[in-house]
């Protein structure tokens, strides 16, 4: 196969279409109540990690804000500090969901309703084809990612990437 | 002036000459072998055959060699967000592996140019010669340069041969066959996005793309002039570009100008949006936004 990496990850992400009726948010006053769901890739988990029940189904909650010794001690959350810790977004009564601010659980494939709370203007962005990236077609079916398959959760920033090579130099020795 | 003796006479001899050169010129390029967009459709799959049995014997590589033709309704155009762009190039060698660029000596259709945020969009001090571990670098942004699909475009206006024009869905392509690589059209564009073949290009035989199309991917000679032509094998099938797909940072937006529900018009309608040189009045169908 040419094109190797574009290839396999077109496969994966191509069978995944999308409403576009549903990416129309702009110039819409209709409240958003009604919020299309958006298909998407499964979320990217650590191997192993889920479902967070398998472990937390036999612990009491604690929702004391602490910096964690025992367990998830990789996790160094960078992301709006000091305001945010674990469970303005796990859920403390299921750890398989996540919760919007209103308390409400939603799974970790619309994890970007969760985003959106915050950042508003990004998702309708990304409703709209506009931030993100996207493969397929752009009069069909597309495929979209979830925010946290370019953005860790814990740490947003999106992570430098080493660049390909530079363009060689004109050169008048030409074979 | 009346009495300047150098006027020459109107002779009958030198009508007849002339008269007869400007016939025989009619003759040979209206009997002649016909540009690609002007000859008929059955014309135009026997010419296609004919490619598709010279890569066979030339290249010993089955190519497929579409026609596929413009979709009415539809202009393309293109966005890129410049707040978003890092500079990493994966465009453009998605870009040459999917449009058959020559690798030695090498041709690139996307230049990126890294700028310094303190200069804003500035030419003379662009550099394409980055290289640095990471990117993006502190203090810097970043823009992608190709063919910009000029509504206006002047690189066709120049052609002495007729060879480039601007397709029906607003691509800008290049009939290599007729192109005689007088390089005129590089010079006349304003944005350095038309490369040519100094020598026979030379791709590794497994890295061929075999889906092409006659007016835009299809294995170049030596001696022709090429230039991006928003993947036409991929997009007049509806599918997005590959430098769209590759974006590991989703900055590159394709879609079609005249539908009011596409990215494209999103973007015009809710973003900054600028063109390269607008002062040339190209009218570049390739906008630069700001989604931040």
């Amino acid at each position: 196969m040419r094109s190797g990496g574009l290839a396999v990850s077109g496969a994966v992400l191509i069978g995944v279409a999308v409403l576009l009726s549903g990416a129309s948010p702009a110039g819409t006053n209709a409240p958003a109540k009604v919020e299309e769901r958006v298909e998407v890739p499964p979320p990217p988990f650590s191997d192993g990690i889920f479902p967070c029940m398998n472990c937390h189904a036999n612990q009491k909650p604690n929702r004391t804000r602490r910096t964690l010794a025992d367990m998830h001690t990789d996790i160094d959350l960078k992301h709006a500090q000091p305001q945010l810790w674990c469970l303005d977004c796990h859920d403390a009564e299921n750890r398989n969901v996540l919760h919007l601010a209103s308390g409400e659980p939603v799974p970790f494939e619309e994890s970007y309703r969760l985003c959106g709370q915050c950042h508003g203007e990004k998702l309708r962005d990304w409703r709209a084809g506009v931030h993100g990236r996207r493969v397929g077609n752009w009069n069909g079916a597309k495929g979209y990612l979830l925010c946290v398959h370019c953005h860790s959760p814990h740490q947003p920033h999106f992570k430098p990437l080493a660049p390909k090579p530079m363009p060689t130099r004109p050169s008048r020795n030409l074979q | 002036m009346p009495d300047d003796d150098n006027t020459p006479q109107a002779t009958r001899r030198m009508f007849t000459a002339k008269a007869t050169a400007a016939a025989a010129g009619w003759i040979l390029t209206a009997c002649g072998p016909k540009r690609l967009y002007e000859v008929p459709q059955a014309t135009l799959r026997q010419r296609i055959q004919e490619m598709e049995q010279q890569y066979q014997e030339n290249l010993g590589e089955t190519i497929k060699v579409a026609d596929t033709q413009p979709t009415p309704g539809v202009q393309f155009a293109y966005a890129l967000d410049i707040s978003r762009c890092i500079g990493c190039r994966r465009c453009v060698y998605a870009c040459v592996e999917e449009n058959n660029q020559s690798r030695n000596p090498q041709i690139h259709w996307i230049r990126v140019l890294s700028m310094e945020k303190e200069k804003g969009v500035d030419f003379e001090h662009a550099n394409a010669y980055y290289q640095p571990e990471t990117v993006p670098e502190e203090g810097h942004f970043y823009v992608p340069v190709a063919c910009q699909q000029c509504e206006n475009p002047p690189c066709t206006k120049v052609c002495p041969t007729g060879a480039t024009w601007k397709e029906k869905d607003g691509i800008v392509v290049i009939d290599y066959d007729w192109c005689i690589g007088c390089r005129y059209c590089m010079a006349a564009c304003p944005y350095g996005a038309r490369h040519f073949n100094w020598t026979t290009p030379s791709i590794p035989k497994n890295e061929i793309n075999p889906n092409t199309h006659y007016l835009g991917n299809r294995p170049r000679p030596k001696g022709v002039v090429e230039k991006c032509t928003f993947c036409i094998q991929r997009t007049r099938n509806g599918r997005y570009p590959a430098c769209v797909e590759v974006c590991p940072v989703g900055a590159r937006k394709f879609g079609n100008l005249l539908d009011k529900d596409s990215e494209i018009r999103y973007i015009i309608e809710h973003k900054r949006v600028l063109v390269l040189k607008e002062e040339l009045n190209t009218l570049p169908k390739f906008f630069y936004f700001y989604a931040t």
